[in-house]
């Protein structure tokens, strides 16, 4: 077993790798979503700063830490510094229960023996809970920098944004009680490892392909609601509220906001690649080295791919109306996803007998 | 004993919470010191080992009603309240029997209860103990409190609707 420093040794390294990692990947998405964004429109995008552009999010970096950060006379100050600082903290936070890989020996690298790690920061056994309740905090950024703003675009895009992430939460929530009462956990690693194998061995047994079909897209539909993507960002409706509930902020202070919402964007695309497509489940071949890290790079390039569709989908689909963004949720949405769970927990009770 | 510390710690700033939630004069702020009590009660249900009760004070309580009562503040666009005085009756009336009331519970607590008390992290609190308690133990009662809040959700809608609304019956054009 694993020694108490061994252990603390372990969890920073993990810590900080998934931290570089994620604040990286929430660079690079913006990255791709201007990249995409501009091939979709028959543009190049960023080209200039490096090969392909690439290095374009440090530039934006740059500019952001040198630019004027303006603080308006008219402000409630405490509130609107607090308020980017809140949406980035629980953004990132929940990032600590996703599991992105299977057990790793660490044996023949430290040659002491059965020594390995599990390729997550913690498992905890109520971790799905843990990122629901860490994204449901992170509106409270988007209220108060609303309201803090003082200002009626700024109220008006945050009363929107908390309006509508708190109805999506329903049905986003709901959607995944089925997916739970499938494999019997709340704990992340179970629900992928109860994805493992295949049917009639070429249809993987993911949670999509196995019942969960209609979760998944209720599922995916919230989430958009949830990160207010297009087509859900009436709180940021450039047409009607200028920028929404950041329209006052500047600087870092803005691209706080920025990261929080490219941050949920990647929560997101990991718990829709946990709970529906498999995780890390996917072919593995070659030499050991190479097969110890296929299970990471599945789990990486399914994430990529939800990243791709939310900026696919972003320049596809146009805006809906408030109303219609509502009754969507409300009356469409949730019965769909309460009737998914009581035809998933009739066909797990009549298995079960 | 680390345990112990984080405990006490917690459930200080529960308390300071509360406090700063009745001396703070704006809405805004008395609602977010009420989100802070809510979220240093659920670190104490993680602490004494109830990690689902932990889960669901934050997503429904942290997460949800206060952010309803978020909502509600903002669109009131209440304002700072005023200070006064207060009334002399709730003065003279309301200390004393605060303290009257806190001893009842004190000495019930210490002297009359015969629940056991459980060292801390030893509370079972896992997803399967919980439902085997509200779908079997307590299924009646549990059932009966749900069908009470649909009560009051009706009784909130009819209350909120505008009278000559309801008369009509639902809206033909919308």
């Amino acid at each position: 077993m694993l020694s108490i420093t061994a252990f603390i040794i372990i969890s920073i390294i993990k810590s900080v790798a998934v931290v570089f990692v994620l604040l990286t990947a929430v660079a690079y998405s913006v990255w791709l979503e201007r990249k995409v964004s501009a091939h979709i429109q028959n543009r190049w995008g960023p080209t200039r700063v490096g090969p392909f552009g690439l290095l374009q999010p440090m530039a934006d970096g740059v500019k952001f830490i040198f630019k004027e950060d303006l603080t308006q006379p008219h402000v409630y100050k405490p509130l609107y510094i607090a308020a980017p600082i809140i949406a980035v903290v629980f953004a990132i936070t929940s990032i600590a229960v996703i599991p992105f890989g299977n057990w790793v020996n660490l044996g023949p690298i430290a040659k002491y023996g059965p020594w390995g790690t599990y390729l997550q920061i913690t498992d905890l056994n109520i971790g799905l809970l843990v990122v629901l309740g860490i994204t449901s905090m992170g509106v409270y950024g988007v209220a108060l920098a609303g309201w803090s703003s003082n200002s009626k675009y700024a109220l008006l895009g945050g009363l929107r944004a908390s309006a509508q992430m708190i109805s999506y939460e329903v049905s986003l929530g709901l959607s995944l009680v089925g997916v739970v009462i499938q494999s019997g956990s709340l704990s992340l690693r179970e629900i992928v490892d109860f994805q493992g194998g295949t049917f009639w061995h070429f249809i993987p047994r993911w949670n999509v392909f196995h019942g969960q079909t209609l979760a998944f897209f209720i599922y995916l539909i919230s989430a958009y609601a949830e990160t207010n993507r297009t087509p859900f960002d009436l709180p940021e409706a450039e047409s009607e509220l200028v920028a929404g509930y950041h329209t006052e902020y500047s600087a870092m202070k803005f691209a706080m906001f920025f990261m929080a919402e490219y941050a949920n964007m990647v929560t997101v695309s990991c718990l829709a690649t946990l709970l529906f497509l498999g995780g890390w489940h996917g072919p593995i071949f070659g030499p050991p080295i190479i097969q110890a890290l296929m299970p990471v790079f599945w789990f990486c390039l399914k994430v990529f791919f939800f990243m791709f569709v939310y900026v696919w989908v972003r320049w596809t689909l146009p805006r809906f109306r408030y109303d219609q963004l509502m009754a969507f949720g409300w009356k469409f949405l949730l019965p769909l996803a309460v009737a998914n769970i009581v035809y998933t927990a009739l066909v797990v009770a009549l298995r079960a007998s | 004993m680390f345990h112990l510390i984080l405990f006490l710690f917690f459930g200080l700033i529960c308390v300071a919470g509360a406090v700063n939630l009745l001396v703070q004069s704006h809405p805004i702020n008395s609602a977010l010191s009420l989100i802070v009590v809510m979220a240093s009660l659920a670190v104490e249900y993680l602490l004494l080992g109830a990690e689902f009760v932990a889960a669901v004070q934050v997503i429904v309580y942290a997460g949800a009603i206060m952010v309803l009562f978020l909502i509600t503040i903002m669109l009131l666009n209440a304002g700072k309240e005023e200070r006064t005085q207060g009334s002399r009756v709730a003065f003279l009336l309301g200390i004393p029997g605060v303290l009257i009331g806190g001893g009842l519970i004190a000495w019930t607590l210490v002297t009359r209860s015969n629940t056991v008390s459980v060292p801390i992290g030893a509370l079972l609190g896992d997803p399967q103990q919980i439902a085997r308690l509200l779908f079997r133990d307590f299924l009646l009662p549990f059932e009966v409190t749900s069908v009470l809040i649909l009560i009051a959700i009706m009784g909130a809608v009819v209350l909120a609707s505008k009278p000559e609304a309801v008369a009509r019956g639902p809206r033909k054009d919308a």
